[in-house]
């Protein structure tokens, strides 16, 4: 997801800054990763968590990859009043623009982490946009996709990577 | 062409120092130098020229003499002409310690005719030098031409560092209440060369909704507040603005708009014509540059042609308190009563203890509530004794323009700008009666016949269902043509549905007319909406 700068109050006037700036998490803002544990066979079930740059966020199980955005996303972007999502069976290339998350002040793009397509999308989301960021990594998941190329998920940042870069944004 | 300066006495500088001069070992910080004219009596400024010695900020004040008391009896007020001027990019390093320094007639602050003295408050906050003084000081007295004067005024502008100790090299101006609005968990943002705060410690939401519902306090101490004094300040104002400034009674105030001569909108701003002898403009903070050199240029035409004007910069802070609420909570700390202060109508009074607040019932919510002229020491003060009540949380910008936007109201650089006349903008209403049919405002001649002729294409509001319309969306018929673009928009928090307001071509502009409007390549319906959204609540007295 992508928090363009946007112009909440005025052309002439300077723009909300992008993501970074729109204040610092508090302590503790994500909640404990789920971690691969040792056991071979709970990969399959337990996936960890996968980032992009574009603070989306997918977890694999059995070959269907579920995204949302990271809590800090959600937190900079506020209350969400509005998700726009694409339709099942939309075939998506890593990194397309598949919808967007709107609050009160501003829209905010998504984009795709990886190439797939469409299996789901979280139809609680249409009556409850709010869920985005009360269970930004359970209820509030977006869509639910294929994994076409498994070995793009190696692109993505690991939890760990993805909070370094979340300090290194801020800073 | 040879000058000369006009001769002055230049005192002593005397150091401002706390604690015992004897045994205290911190240096002092700030110095003031005074600079009388002991033959002229009184100067009109054109050029203050100096070298600098490890000054990082300067501050000018000047008394002047009133226009009207030539004989020099009257009360001589000090007014800042030049405030925190950076001379020392970073006051530990070298930089500019040792520069010569010109500032000219067109870069202060106020008026600098019948100038009777001069205060030089000069600061620096490092610790690192020794001394610090300014030299070599001359003063170039009006009607001589100086040797700059091509330069254009862009070239030499200064702008006010309301807070030098801002060293994190933003270059952003900071309210007197940036460190409240820090302790009280504000995001702040770059706003029109301002650091203000976006919101606080609840989401935008829950702020407008809590403003709707109780009441909000917003600091909007950027904006720019200008006092108008002398005999001619209607006439003044009236050839820059197109409203009935004359009309209005004591301590009643107008939305108004400065207008150019293509008819196009400069700025919006408040005037309010004060019982204490002044007019009394706020005007927004993104124009405060085009805005002063706009009204000083005028009042020195008028002035060389005779006429008793001219302006001071308040540097007063200002607060809005907006709400259902605000009244009740205000009338807790003033003795006048609130119930005869109604809709822009303006009053000095004691606020919570801190005298001289001047208090306007206006605002930018669509709510009852008032905005709060008090002296920038003590605001901070204020706003805290504000907050203790329960009912009262602070708002910030995201509230702000949701709630105008609610309520209808244009944000100037958005909704209006030098391209959009008053007609177009749909605020015909501002233009008052006598003026219009005497034609006597700047760009008349363009916007006096659209009243009739109808322009070609109009502000209205729209409002639809599905994605949040925002600025730059399309606005297309129902066969597919473009009719127009929205200016701003959002989803609104009261109506749970969209809000937006834009220009589109007058035919279509009636109220209930369906239209699309384009969001991520999709069409979707949207209809043309009667404006405010939600209705006002202003406190008018039938």
């Amino acid at each position: 997801m992508a928090l363009r700068a946007v112009r909440v109050l005025g052309a002439k006037w300077a723009p909300l800054p992008a993501l970074p700036a729109l204040g610092r998490p508090r302590a503790a803002p994500l909640p404990p990763p789920l971690r691969v544990r040792g056991l071979g066979t709970s990969a399959l079930l337990l996936a960890a968590r996968k980032y992009t740059d574009k603070h989306e966020w997918i977890s694999v199980e059995n070959g269907i990859g579920t995204v949302g955005i990271s809590n800090f996303a959600q937190e900079a972007l506020g209350d969400v009043v509005y998700c726009s999502l694409p339709e099942v069976g939309t075939k998506l290339n890593k990194q397309d623009e598949f919808g967007a998350l709107e609050s009160v002040k501003a829209a905010s793009e998504l984009y795709s982490p990886l190439t797939g397509e469409v299996t789901e999308i979280n139809t609680a989301l249409a009556d409850n946009p709010g869920l985005v960021n009360k269970s930004c990594y359970n209820d509030g998941w977006l869509i639910k996709m294929t994994v076409d190329s498994p070995s793009e998920l190696d692109e993505l940042m690991s939890e760990d990577a993805y909070e370094k870069y979340i300090k290194s944004i801020e800073d | 062409m040879a000058r000369e300066p006009v001769p002055c006495a230049v005192r002593a500088a005397v150091a401002l120092q706390a604690g015992d001069v004897q045994t205290d070992l911190a240096r002092p910080g700030v110095a003031v130098i005074d600079v009388v004219f002991p033959q002229a009596g009184a100067v009109g400024l054109q050029e203050i020229v100096f070298k600098n010695f490890y000054t990082a900020f300067l501050t000018i004040r000047v008394q002047r003499r009133s226009p009207a008391d030539m004989a020099g009896e009257g009360p001589r007020k000090w007014v800042t002409c030049l405030r925190n001027y950076c001379l020392m990019p970073n006051p530990h390093t070298e930089e500019g310690s040792q520069d010569y320094f010109s500032v000219f007639r067109h870069q202060m602050l106020c008026d600098v005719d019948e100038v009777m003295a001069i205060r030089m408050i000069l600061r620096q906050p490092s610790p690192v030098w020794l001394h610090f003084t300014i030299e070599e000081l001359q003063i170039y007295p009006r009607g001589q031409e100086s040797p700059q004067k091509d330069f254009q005024s862009w070239l030499s502008h200064l702008t006010s560092q309301e807070q030098p100790e801002n060293l994190h090299g933003d270059g952003l101006k900071q309210t007197p209440l940036y460190d409240f609005h820090q302790q009280h968990g504000g995001k702040m943002v770059p706003f029109a060369g301002w650091s203000m705060p976006v919101q606080y410690t609840h989401s935008h939401l829950e702020s407008h909704m809590h403003t709707r519902q109780h009441c909000s306090l917003f600091d909007v101490s950027h904006m720019l507040q200008t006092k108008v004094f002398g005999r001619d300040r209607v006439k003044f104002m009236e050839s820059l603005v197109v409203g009935d400034i004359a009309e209005l009674k004591p301590d009643q105030g107008t939305l108004s708009l400065f207008t150019n001569e293509k008819g196009g909108i400069i700025d919006d701003l408040i005037v309010t014509s004060t019982s204490e002898q002044h007019l009394y403009v706020v005007s927004n903070a993104g124009c405060s540059d085009k805005d002063l050199a706009l009204m000083q240029t005028r009042a020195q035409e008028l002035r060389a042609a005779g006429s008793d004007v001219h302006l001071e910069v308040w540097e007063n802070a200002l607060l809005a308190l907006q709400g259902p609420s605000a009244v009740r909570v205000l009338q807790a700390g003033v003795s006048d009563d609130l119930a005869k202060l109604p809709f822009m109508s303006s009053a000095v009074m004691d606020v919570f203890g801190v005298p001289g607040c001047r208090v306007t019932r206006c605002g930018y919510t669509g709510e009852d509530g008032v905005e709060i002229s008090v002296p920038a020491r003590r605001v901070v003060e204020l706003a805290e004794r504000l907050l203790d009540d329960p009912d009262v949380w602070l708002a910030g910008l995201a509230a702000r323009d949701s709630l105008r936007l609610e309520a209808g109201l244009c944000l100037y650089g958005n909704d209006i700008d030098e391209t959009t006349t008053p007609v177009e903008a749909s605020l015909v209403w501002t233009l008052g009666k006598r003026r219009r049919a005497a034609m006597d405002f700047p760009g008349a001649a363009i916007i006096v016949p659209q009243i009739k002729e109808k322009p070609k294409h109009k502000r209205v509001g729209l409002m639809s269902t599905g994605p949040p319309i925002r600025q730059h969306t399309r606005i297309l018929d129902l066969e597919g043509q473009t009719v127009g673009t929205v200016t701003s928009g959002c989803p609104s928090p009261c109506l749970q549905k969209n809000i937006a307001m834009g220009y589109i071509k007058s035919e279509h502009s009636k109220v209930d007319t369906a239209l699309t409007v384009e969001v991520r390549k999709k069409n979707y319906s949207a209809l043309v909406t009667k404006m405010p959204f939600v209705p006002t609540r202003y406190y008018t007295i039938k």
